[in-house]
């Protein structure tokens, strides 16, 4: 799955090593500011991994600091939700950019 | 099967409004008696044809007026001839035949011309109903059945309008009555220039006197909607096959590119006519709705009952009602006896009109009240008669419509001071009102539907919302004004009504209400969200239930609960409230809003090392430090040494105070000494919502108590008791003994011991007042008094704190307390917490004590913290990090 995913990636953009995987505690994500574009990454305790642009669209809330579960993060600011696979908001015409993220021996890679 | 068994074939011939609704209510009676076959000249289910105009002037798509959608029809299993015009009866075999109409054929043409080509069908009836309608007047003018002349009376007519105004500028309207007013405006929103032309002296002439006229006509002006009345069209002229102009037959003329006709209706009747039906006017019916022929029956539009013939709603939906009762034998001793009491509203966006009953006195004994306001463009004229309304024209302000539709209808005797009648009080629905009236009463006026209805349609339906109401009964789907009433009704009927259960779960991902969660954590040893997700929701976790499963599983446990981070709101995993550009907010401990230079001086020398970029005074009476970094957090609170104010959670946050007797010469009881013991007691409790306290040493209330969640007031007239006799004999009387208010004013923080210290029993002290489920945020509400304390502050806090567990272990997750205590009841709440009925009472303190004895003071993280990344921002990447 995940070679499958990877092969699809070098096909664009390039590859970032966001650091080790478990300095993002189970359940939560973390902020990170790569050549100048804001992005979160999320552990949701299911396991997975999901990366997307860090700011809501909404009011410019931080989804760092949002609650997420398997699927999506909530926007600590306004509640506006996003779903982590798709980037799609709850709210019309509300959609964040997703970006490719995956685990390789223990650390975090992008696709930026 | 036996014939007996056989259901009867029922053929009903006419699918608008009047036809598909005698089937509703026939089939509300009987679902199974009939065969039904539904012929339908037009080509669509039925709709909503008083809603034309507002798809003309397109606030509403065409799909919204349906009113049944094709798949009703085949749920109940009703044969549907769609764009089937029924062109004979044979009433001796009984039998209608029909033929089908060609694409686009006028559906209420007699033209052969538009049958399509094919054998007939033949429909045998046992029972039949006529419900044709009516179509258009043709007036006789020359030119009038060419391009260019539209009627509006159908959907496709809408469309037809909508689709050849396109290419005009200039458009008139034939006909200045109600649809003649719609469709003008309706056209304007097409873009088009539009007169409107009116045979009579006036407009509205049913509606309206010539004072009304007058003011309509000048209101449609400012529209730019021009108003010609007195003028007979005789000719429409044309050029090169365009419309040019109307001639006039006083000569003039007017130069148009497109004519509506509007010029009233006429009953469909050469059906009834050529079967030997009587037909007058109308085809002739008796009070049981039947036609000269007793097994067929006539309603709507082309029904002559008593001489008279009815072109609005509600008499056609009693004539259905009528119907149904005979036609299924339901209630055989049904009778329509006529309306007499009608009244229309114009639907004219930026017109407000409407009209009741006669519009001129006829006679010297008639009374008229009229006032008028010309710059509001407002007119209203009142015609009484033997102390009854009997007309009524209400133009430009509307208001007073409600009250007097229902004094008309119901006859009632009026005021003896006639301006009541339009400038009184209006007669709101009031919940109480509307409880008191009859089953009977009416509540959609449109679609003729009872309260009774409204409440059966509540029962057996569960409806819990004004579509669903409006699906089963169709109250609510005509003009829309009833709504506000129909969710009354839902409110006020709620208890009968089986809810959707997943309104009261504690939290959306779980399928639990809260006692019943709480018995299954409680039995399940579920100790932190993951485990309840786990084992309640089947494994799927839900961001959005994740925050009030953490607080209620924190109160459930005290120190038990593991913690989860990731289940917190930000604010409760960084103890401080996050801002608009992602900064925080720092508000220490400051109990009771008493503070000392000291203190104040290390909060100064802190924000300057800070550069915190605002320091201001909270509406608690405490110190904000706004805009600081996350990064910084640990060090400000290690600097400050005072404990966490908890301005960011869901837990009992400040306890205001005013001087009290220290200073204050109107202090009657020492309100800074028990709000700093009740602020120590509290402090960071958690609970399904914030908990904002204050305490106010005598009535002026400066503290604003009265509006807290939990208030409380001293007041005068203490009476002195010795402390035994005041107190429970089972309340935890040793967590209340005397003890020694810390001070805060030491540079270091203790955790404070939640000891209250004891007033000199022979000091004077207060009565004091505790209220509960006080607001003055966006609710603003009165705390209702739980009880009077006498000149025992300790028994305060105990109540206080009693108070708050019940809230704790009750309420939904973010319920303020002041819907809470309205949603309980003050009365139960006494009986409960102070006169201990169910015995509740010291399983409440003990809680509540475990829970205070558990607090630790949040910002004692800053030197642990929870996670490595709990005050880290975004971590900058190198870009040659890169991998390959």
């Amino acid at each position: 799955m995940l070679s499958h995913k990877k092969r699809l990636i070098n096909m664009a953009g390039k590859k970032i090593c966001l650091g080790p995987l478990n300095k993002i505690p189970l359940g939560l994500g973390r902020g990170f500011l790569v050549d100048d574009q804001e992005i979160a990454v999320f552990r949701p305790r299911s396991g997975e991994l999901h990366a997307v642009h860090n700011i809501c669209p909404h009011k410019k809330g931080v989804l760092t600091e949002g609650i997420i579960d398997h699927c999506q993060v909530i926007c600590p600011h306004h509640g506006h939700k996003f779903d982590l696979k798709t980037g799609q908001g709850s709210e019309a015409g509300e959609k964040i950019r997703i970006f490719c993220v995956w685990e390789e021996k223990g650390e975090i890679i992008i696709e930026v | 099967m036996t014939k007996k068994d056989k259901k009867q074939r029922l053929v009903v011939i006419g699918n608008g409004m009047a036809g598909a609704r005698v089937v509703e209510e026939i089939l509300q009676r009987t679902p199974d008696k009939f065969e039904i076959t539904l012929l339908g000249a037009e080509p669509y289910g039925n709709y909503n044809r008083i809603l034309l105009s507002n798809v003309l002037n397109g606030t509403q798509d065409p799909t919204d007026i349906f009113l049944n959608p094709l798949a009703w029809y085949q749920d109940n299993s009703i044969r549907l001839h769609a764009g089937v015009m029924a062109t004979k009866i044979d009433r001796d075999k009984k039998i209608v035949t029909g033929q089908a109409l060609k694409k686009d054929a006028c559906p209420y043409s007699n033209e052969k011309s538009s049958w399509v080509h094919s054998p007939p069908l033949s429909i045998p009836y046992d029972s039949l109903i006529i419900a044709t309608g009516s179509r258009p007047f043709l007036p006789p003018i020359e030119g009038c059945d060419a391009p260019g002349v539209f009627m509006f009376r159908t959907l496709d007519d809408c469309t037809r309008i909508a689709e050849y105004a396109k290419n005009c500028k200039k458009a008139a309207v034939i006909g200045g009555g109600l649809l003649g007013l719609e469709a003008a405006r309706g056209l304007m929103t097409h873009g088009v220039q539009v007169t409107v032309l009116e045979a009579e002296t006036q407009l509205m002439k049913a509606q309206l006197d010539h004072e009304g006229h007058r003011l309509l006509q000048s209101t449609m002006k400012t529209m730019g909607i021009t108003t010609l009345c007195d003028k007979i069209t005789t000719r429409i002229e044309r050029k090169n096959g365009r419309i040019e102009k109307i001639v006039f037959k006083d000569g003039e003329t007017l130069e148009t590119d497109m004519v509506i006709l509007s010029a009233g209706i006429r009953p469909l009747t050469e059906l009834a006519t050529a079967s030997g039906l009587e037909v007058k006017r109308g085809i002739v019916c008796n009070d049981r709705m039947q036609t000269s022929d007793p097994s067929i029956f006539a309603l709507g539009e082309c029904a002559e009952h008593r001489h008279r013939l009815y072109g609005l709603v509600e008499p056609i939906w009693e004539q259905a009602r009528v119907v149904a009762d005979i036609i299924t034998e339901t209630n055989i001793h049904s009778e329509y006896t006529g309306s007499s009491k009608l009244g229309t509203k114009l639907k004219v966006m930026g017109v407000e009109l409407a009209s009741m009953g006669i519009t001129e006195a006829q006679g010297p004994e008639d009374e008229v009240v009229t006032y008028s306001e010309p710059h509001r463009r407002v007119y209203q004229k009142l015609i009484l008669r033997e102390n009854k309304l009997i007309g009524a024209i209400l133009l430009g302000d509307i208001q007073a419509n409600d009250t007097l539709t229902r004094i008309f209808k119901e006859e009632r005797e009026i005021s003896e001071n006639r301006s009541e009648l339009l400038f009184g009080e209006p007669e709101t629905l009031s919940l109480t009102s509307i409880l008191e009236m009859p089953d009977s009463f009416q509540i959609c006026n449109c679609n003729g539907v009872s309260k009774g209805q409204i409440r059966e349609a509540l029962r057996t339906k569960n409806c819990t919302s004004v579509a669903q109401i409006g699906q089963w009964t169709h109250a609510g789907k005509g003009c829309g004004s009833c709504k506000n009433v129909i969710t009354q009704l839902i409110r006020a009927y709620a208890d009968e009504i089986t809810p959707d259960p997943s309104e009261h779960y504690y939290v959306p991902g779980i399928p639990l209400e809260k006692a019943r969660l709480v018995s299954a954590i409680k039995e399940k040893e579920l100790k932190s969200v993951s485990a309840v997700f786990k084992e309640l929701a089947a494994g799927r976790e839900h961001a959005e239930s994740k925050a009030g499963m953490a607080s209620l599983l924190k109160s459930i446990w005290n120190e038990q609960y593991e913690d989860e981070r990731d289940a917190r709101f930000i604010n409760d995993r960084v103890h401080a409230n996050i801002q608009n550009n992602g900064t925080f907010s720092v508000v220490p401990r400051i109990y009771g809003g008493v503070t000392s230079a000291d203190e104040l001086i290390r909060i100064g020398t802190i924000a300057k090392k800070y550069n915190v970029p605002m320091v201001k005074f909270t509406g608690g009476q405490r110190i904000d430090l706004l805009g600081v970094k996350k990064e910084d957090l640990p060090k400000i609170w290690k600097d400050l040494g005072l404990p966490s104010g908890h301005a960011y959670a869901k837990a009992v946050r400040t306890v205001k105070s005013c001087v009290g007797t220290d200073f204050c010469r109107y202090g009657l009881g020492n309100s800074i000494k028990l709000a700093q013991t009740l602020e120590h007691t509290y402090q960071g409790i958690e609970s399904p919502h914030k908990i904002k306290m204050a305490v106010a040493g005598c009535p002026r209330n400066c503290s604003e108590a009265l509006v807290k969640d939990v208030g409380v007031v001293a007041i005068e007239g203490a009476r002195w008791a010795p402390a035994t006799e005041r107190r429970d004999p089972g309340a935890p009387e040793a967590r209340w003994a005397p003890a020694t208010v810390p001070s805060q004013s030491s540079g270091t923080f203790e955790a404070p011991e939640a000891r209250y210290e004891r007033w000199d029993p022979g000091a004077p002290e207060a009565r004091w007042e505790i209220y509960v489920g006080g607001a003055a945020g966006g609710t603003v509400r009165k705390g209702d008094l739980l009880c009077t304390v006498d000149n025992d502050p300790g028994e305060v806090v105990k109540r206080v704190g009693r108070f708050i567990q019940y809230y704790r272990e009750l309420a939904q997750y973010m319920e303020r307390s002041y819907t809470f205590v309205a949603r309980i009841g003050i009365h139960r709440l006494k009986a409960i917490l102070i006169d201990d009925e169910l015995g509740l009472c010291k399983g409440l303190d003990t809680a509540i004590a475990t829970a205070v004895k558990n607090y630790e003071d949040p910002w004692g993280e800053a030197d642990f913290p929870k996670y490595s990344i709990q005050f880290k921002g975004p971590k900058h990447v190198e870009p040659q990090k890169k991998v390959n």
